[in-house]
């Protein structure tokens, strides 16, 4: 076991865990942040994607070890009253059937647009195809990227 | 407006409220032991002082704030908006002050809480409808005696009571507790469709907000005080059984790790219920700390399996039906040697399901015999999220709470299997992170009271995506021959179909294009096989349909006919003079749907720059045909758009249900393309992602349109309607791009090419 101080979300959080611990399950089992969901654990399908340093990773193969200073967002952290363009986009049109994958698809896709703030399809499709929606939601996910694109 | 009483189903539904409703209840008292998650809508109705029992499905607060509960579990068809709708709609409540909240797993309350067979709705209607309209019955006669005016001249609108000649008005809030106290009504008055102001008006999901700012709403985002993460340790190949653990010492000094033991889910004599389906009965649990470090541990447990010896099992009948008998055959079991036995099954007769007709003679006499076959592989669930479920055992009395589609069946194998009564387990439904017909197999739950028992602890279960996707409970494996007689003209004279599985058949055989030729034959067949298999999204439809349309559409183009029209004569046919009685869909909706599409598709138009192909089918009671436009660059194909046409009766959450059918079409795109599970000596080919292809977001339809007929119908099925279609609509525009038929599923095997 090793201690490590994290920077999540804006706040200094310590832990004490074994070294190979993936960060996923440090903000899961340790931390209790829970909108960063764990779907596949070897990086093939983005449910739990948050930003390092303002970079989409999938916290399921980061070792909390590698974490070191960057600063982590989770899906809490991503906006100060969950009304980023993304979220509110969401909610415009009603992206979620089970909601599983869509914390994850968000967090992706504001970095996309932090790079990207104008995607084209071809950006959309590119960029997320990390991110499996099982129920199929992929029609609304992107027409509420681009709506999110006009707004912020 | 129609009467109905309010008890149905031999129990009164409302009567059973009457115990816990009526009268004044402080705060959450009645559901206290189940903390449901309560939803405010995004404007957030104000919470009251004091909430007032109306009956099991709603409550109101002194402030007019209504608490509408769903009965039934929600896995992202959104049942927990829909349904507060339809009680919304007969209380006459204002949408902006409605919260909905799950119910609580009560069988007594609130009959069979079920999520599949897309009965959702369809089976809820007239109960929800009843209990709203009861409870403005009751805050009417409240109103009444309140002011001393004739209950027929109260009325209501939007959470508003009137009596309009005196110009008085109340909130329902206001009258709630007198309300609560009177008894329910013995008839109500249900609403007629022109006058619904909530239903068929979009309502946004009640638990979106939540779901987009990543707060808590499944059972594997609660931790309980004290909990410990428990995982097991299945057979890696079917065929296998538990033997003994290697190194147990060794994993048991492993960090964070507390118990590792092995745990039986059946008594020796028990009798399965039909959703008892577990390849897997007897587990290694490795319970410790962290998730982590009990993933570590799994990873480093040495196992011994023995090979299963074959069984025969007799399991209880589907839904109170008959019971059935199962032969479990041993052996370690491959796709090769699958692909062999049915492809003999299919060589020979079946068993005779329907006949109509002389189709032996028809055959005989026929110009020219079309012949072709269809197949398709084993697939599995993958929800997105993984099995897991919590649970906690304090003496005889057990709490669990998990993802599940149906408490109620596995209640009793809980019972029985800890020697409690079913009063002493307390189920919570969380909401699911998707559940296509595997939740409602629920074995994990006993597995993780089991375990909590023995370590005296709560645990939390959580499979890994690997245990997920190699545990069983898959869509079967299935072909399909199809035949069809023509004679020198042309004329289609008989019809055979002769399908099977491992180890269920798909064949409907009383299902179109039966009812349309007057020589008709339907033959079935199965194979055992030790592999476990369950409902996933429209079970059986998922592959005839696909199967079906395909052959019609190579039948069309050999009788030189549009593909619809073909389709429409054959309607026609089934319309005006049915061969059979037992035909089991209405020839005019399904003609309706093509219609529709035919339009809203432009299919009588040329569309030199795309490859169509259509396709309808007809299952859960509702009708849904689609065409589908693809293009090919560099020999990979595009689903440029899909116009989908669906007869679903009355339709709730317009915005929702499109939602739904378009997530049916893209899991149909990608389940036709890629879909596919195999095995090699028992072991399942793929345990994760990277070998298991799911449809991504470049893959999906560019475009997706949805069409609904207007209906005054009462609802019917709409989770899985959608889906079955797309297999026959995509394989017709693949022949379309590439003048090659497809057969055989996935139709892009593992490529990105046609080929
Ligand atoms: S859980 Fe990390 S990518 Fe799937
Ligand atoms: S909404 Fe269910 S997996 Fe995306």
């Amino acid at each position: 076991m090793s201690k490590y101080n994290l920077s999540i979300n804006g706040a200094t959080r310590s832990v004490d865990v074994d070294a190979t611990t993936p960060l996923l399950w440090v903000l899961r089992d340790h931390l209790r942040l829970i909108g960063t969901k764990y779907g596949c654990g070897m990086a093939q399908c983005g449910a739990c994607t948050v930003h390092l340093d303002g970079v989409a990773m999938r916290s399921c193969v980061l070792p909390v070890s590698q974490v070191g200073e960057q600063s982590v967002t989770t899906i809490e952290g991503l906006s100060e009253n969950n009304d980023h363009p993304l979220q509110e986009a969401w909610l415009e049109h009603d992206v979620p059937q089970c909601g599983y994958c869509q914390a994850g698809q968000i967090m992706n896709a504001a970095a996309l647009l932090s790079d990207t703030p104008n995607p084209t399809d071809e950006d959309i499709d590119a960029m997320m195809a990390g991110n499996i929606c099982r129920c199929g939601t992929y029609t609304r996910i992107k027409a509420a990227i681009k709506t999110a694109a006009t707004k912020s | 407006m129609t009467k109905v009483r309010t008890s149905y189903n031999r129990r009164s539904f409302l009567k059973s409220v009457a115990v816990t409703g009526g009268g004044l209840v402080l705060g959450f008292n009645w559901l206290s032991g189940c903390r449901p998650a309560e939803t405010k809508m995004a404007t957030g109705p104000v919470l009251p002082d004091n909430w007032y029992e109306i009956n099991a499905y709603l409550k109101i607060g002194e402030n007019g704030t209504v608490t509408i509960r769903t009965p039934n579990p929600e896995f992202g068809q959104n049942v927990k908006t829909s349904m507060p709708m339809i009680v919304a709609e007969e209380l006459d409540a204002d949408w902006e002050n409605v919260i909905s909240e799950q119910a609580p797993f009560n069988a007594d309350k609130y009959g069979f809480q079920f999520t599949g067979g897309s009965l959702g709705i369809r089976t809820r209607w007239e109960g929800l409808r009843t209990a709203g309209a009861a409870a403005r019955h009751m805050l009417r006669e409240a109103a009444a005696q309140t002011w001393s005016v004739p209950l027929a001249e109260v009325t209501t609108a939007a959470g508003i009571l009137y009596h309009k000649s005196s110009d008085r008005s109340a909130s329902y809030g206001e009258m709630a507790e007198l309300a609560g106290s009177f008894p329910v009504p013995k008839e109500v008055e249900l609403k007629a469709v022109k006058d619904f102001t909530i239903i068929g008006n979009s309502k946004k999901n009640v638990d979106a907000r939540k779901i987009v700012s990543g707060e808590p709403l499944y059972a594997m985002d609660r931790y309980e005080e004290g909990q410990l993460v428990a995982m097991v340790v299945h057979p890696p190949s079917f065929g296998q059984r538990f033997g003994s653990i290697r190194n147990l010492e060794d994993v048991k000094a492993m960090p964070g790790i507390r118990e590792v033991f092995s745990i039986k889910t059946y008594k020796d004599d028990f009798q399965k219920g039909f959703f008892d389906t577990n390849a897997f009965p007897e587990l290694v649990a490795i319970v410790g700390a962290s998730t982590w470090e009990v993933m570590n541990a799994k990873k480093a447990i040495l196992v011994d399996w023995q090979p299963l010896e074959a069984y025969t099992e007799t399991v209880g009948g589907l839904f109170g039906g008959a019971n059935t008998s199962r032969n479990v055959p041993a052996g370690m079991e491959s796709t090769e040697d699958h692909r062999a036995r049915m492809n003999e099954a299919a060589g020979r007769s079946g068993r005779v399901v329907r006949k109509d007709g002389d189709p032996q003679a028809a055959f005989a006499s026929a110009e020219r015999v079309i012949e072709r076959s269809y197949s398709a592989p084993f697939l599995a669930h993958n929800c997105m999220e993984p099995i897991n479920c919590l649970a906690r055992v304090e003496g005889d009395k057990v709490w669990i709470a998990g993802p599940m589609q149906a408490p109620g069946l596995i209640e009793p194998t809980i019972a029985a299997r800890m020697d409690i009564p079913v009063e002493n387990i307390e189920i919570e439904m969380l909401r699911m992170g998707g559940g296509f017909g595997r939740r409602g197999y629920s074995h994990y739950l006993l597995e993780a009271a089991l375990i909590a028992q023995r370590v005296k602890t709560p645990v939390k279960l959580i499979y890994t995506r690997e245990d997920d996707m190699t545990n069983g409970v898959y869509r079967p494996a299935y072909q399909a021959t199809y035949r069809a007689a023509l004679d020198g003209a042309g004329n289609l004279l008989a019809f055979h179909v002769k399908a099977g599985g491992i180890p269920e058949s798909p064949l409907y055989a009383n299902r179109f294009p039966a009812g349309a030729i007057d020589n008709y034959l339907a033959e079935d067949w199965t194979l055992d096989s030790n592999i476990t298999i369950g409902a996933f999204r429209a079970p059986r439809s998922n592959f005839m349909a696909g199967a079906e349309q395909s052959f019609l559409d190579e039948l069309a183009e050999a009788m030189g006919k549009d593909p619809i029209s073909f389709r429409l004569e054959l309607l026609q046919r089934a319309a005006t003079d049915p061969v059979g009685d037992k035909n089991d869909y209405d020839p005019a909706r399904y003609a309706g749907v093509l219609k529709l599409v035919r339009e809203k598709a432009g299919w009588d138009q040329k569309k030199p720059d795309v490859h169509r192909g259509v396709s309808a089918y007809f299952c859960h009671h509702s009708y849904a045909a689609h065409v589908l436009e693809l293009t090919v660059e560099d020999d990979k194909p595009t689903v440029q758009k899909v116009t989908c046409a669906i007869d679903c009766g009355i339709v709730v959450n317009p915005d929702a249900a499109v939602n739904m059918a378009e997530g049916g079409i893209v899991d149909g795109v990608g389940n036709a393309l890629f879909g596919e599970m195999t095995f090699t000596d028992g072991v399942p080919d793929k345990n994760n992602f990277h070998q298991y292809r799911m449809i991504r977001m470049g893959e999906a339809p560019r475009k997706i349109e949805v069409h609904f007929v207007k209906s005054d119908i009462d609802p019917t099925g709409l989770g899985e309607p959608p889906f079955p279609p797309v297999f026959g609509a995509i394989a017709n525009a693949l022949y379309k791009a590439s003048g090659k038929r497809k057969y055989k599923q996935p139709f892009l095997g593992g490529q990105d090419l046609l080929g």
